[in-house]
């Protein structure tokens, strides 16, 4: 089984790539995980990965420009049904909509939009209010405890964070997990065979490595 | 909800650790990765590395220290020390880094914090402040570990470059740092409640207590510590015992 990390110059992909490499290792397989820019690649991988730090429309636009990727991934993922984990601004990418300087379109997987995290309701209780970003570890609520991707994990386990903006599904069946941030935040996403962690498995310690177990031994 | 943070500090200067851990199970005390493994298997919220390398050629043990820690630890990690430019941001976060912590080149030109924040995200840009309290009863902020006053006021800095998009402020008492006599929280509550990112409380942790206290009355979301950690007084399990205890939800 091969696993494809896109790389289109948004961020550090080692700490991801690392913490594949372990969990292919420690589960006791050999798997090779590439680091990619190549859309050949992304087609003949059995697992593919998307992550991505920064602005959505800056994301959008770097893997815009790997020539044949978008077109690439939707062959993949959607034609043929291969496993797809996207990961913070790369989950994002997954919704209908961006909203995050201006409207950009997004790959339109999960029906949605991303907007910019909203607690002023809790401002004006408190008078201090939340942060933004949501910086940090946040307990999560399984909204489809039975999905595989949360296989060994239970209600309140902690994920790391770091974003200002966040999706929200118009069906309530894509939202596999929440988090309490004023109000209910999007942790993770999925339909059919791709899923989205608003969260950093590769930071997560040992709750992210069981979720990237968990997505290497997924058989959607 | 979201959890305080507790983050452990390493001092390192050309890619060996300074201030570190003294515990007895280290093969080599002066490896910054090793000690962060120890800080990783205590479940430590996040890590920083300040690099107090005098000199800006001697950068590239600092990278090393940095992937060799993100090859192996898989949590948050804040590097800084003698960020001056785009490039050296890019090289720490390829090399593993989640966010880097700017100063000296914050107060010398602040625009090169909007400029990195446009480059690389927010989130990722921490903006670290080394406020004193003035004989006027005001805060200044300095510059170089401390040693150069600017005469520039902490507040409205700090909410300044919260404006010019620093994702996170790293608030050091310069009074308080290395006495272990708690946080300044008079100055992390001005900070905290006048600017809208999260702020890390830093310099005069002696007792868990005064985590607790940074937390609770000084409004920070994160609290950061060397010395009681490096000198094994406390573990990091040790410290969420007793925040929790006091009454402040935290991740274990």
């Amino acid at each position: 089984m091969t696993v494809a990390i896109i790389d289109y110059g948004s961020g550090n992909l080692r700490s991801a790539a690392k913490a594949f490499e372990r969990t292919v290792r420690e589960s006791g397989r050999s798997d090779p995980v590439t680091v990619t820019s190549s859309a050949d690649d992304a087609l003949s991988a059995d697992r593919i990965v998307l992550p991505g730090v920064g602005a959505f429309a800056d994301c959008r636009s770097g893997l815009h420009g790997l020539d044949g990727m978008v077109e690439a991934l939707e062959e993949a993922v959607i034609v043929r049904g291969r496993p797809f984990l996207g990961i913070c601004v790369g989950m994002q990418l997954m919704a209908t909509t961006g909203r995050e300087h201006g409207a950009h379109p997004g790959l339109g997987w999960i029906d949605g939009e991303v907007t910019a995290i909203d607690v002023r309701p809790t401002a004006e209780k408190n008078g201090t209010g939340l942060k933004i970003p949501h910086m940090g570890w946040n307990d999560m609520i399984l909204d489809r405890a039975d999905h595989p991707l949360f296989a060994g994990l239970r209600d309140g386990r902690h994920a790391y964070f770091l974003h200002s903006y966040a999706m929200i599904c118009r069906r309530s069946e894509d939202q596999l997990a929440h988090v309490d941030y004023g109000g209910p935040l999007v942790a993770a996403v999925g339909r059919d065979n791709f899923v989205g962690t608003q969260f950093h498995p590769e930071k997560s310690q040992a709750v992210g490595l069981q979720i990237i177990g968990n997505f290497l031994s997924w058989r959607p | 909800m979201l959890k305080p943070r507790i983050i452990p500090c390493l001092d390192v200067r050309g890619g060996r650790v300074v201030k570190g851990i003294n515990f007895v199970d280290l093969v080599d005390a002066g490896d910054p990765v090793e000690q962060a493994g120890v800080y990783d298997s205590q479940g430590a919220d996040e890590l920083c590395f300040l690099d107090i390398t005098a000199s800006h050629e001697g950068r590239e043990p600092l990278l090393d220290v940095v992937s060799g820690t993100a090859e192996q630890c898989f949590m948050p990690l804040t590097v800084g020390g003698g960020i001056r430019t785009l490039d050296d941001i890019r090289a720490l976060l390829l090399a593993g880094a989640d966010k880097v912590s700017i100063n000296t080149a914050a107060v010398h030109r602040p625009e090169f914090v909007s400029e990195a924040a446009h480059k690389f995200g927010s989130q990722c840009i921490v903006v670290a402040v080394d406020a004193k309290r003035s004989e006027a009863g005001r805060y200044e902020i300095f510059t170089h570990g401390g040693r150069e006053a600017t005469g520039i006021e902490a507040i409205s800095w700090c909410r300044r470059m919260a404006e010019l998009g620093a994702g996170e402020i790293l608030l050091t008492s310069m009074d308080r740092d290395g006495t272990r006599e708690g946080f300044d929280i008079e100055l992390t509550r001005s900070v905290a409640d006048s600017v809208p990112v999260p702020v890390v409380a830093s310099g005069g942790v002696g007792t868990l207590e005064h985590l607790v206290e940074g937390i609770r009355s000084g409004h920070a979301t994160a609290v950061l510590a060397a010395s009681i950690f490096h000198f094994g007084i406390f573990s990091i399990p040790q410290a969420k015992a007793y925040v929790g205890k006091a009454g402040i939800p935290v991740r274990r």
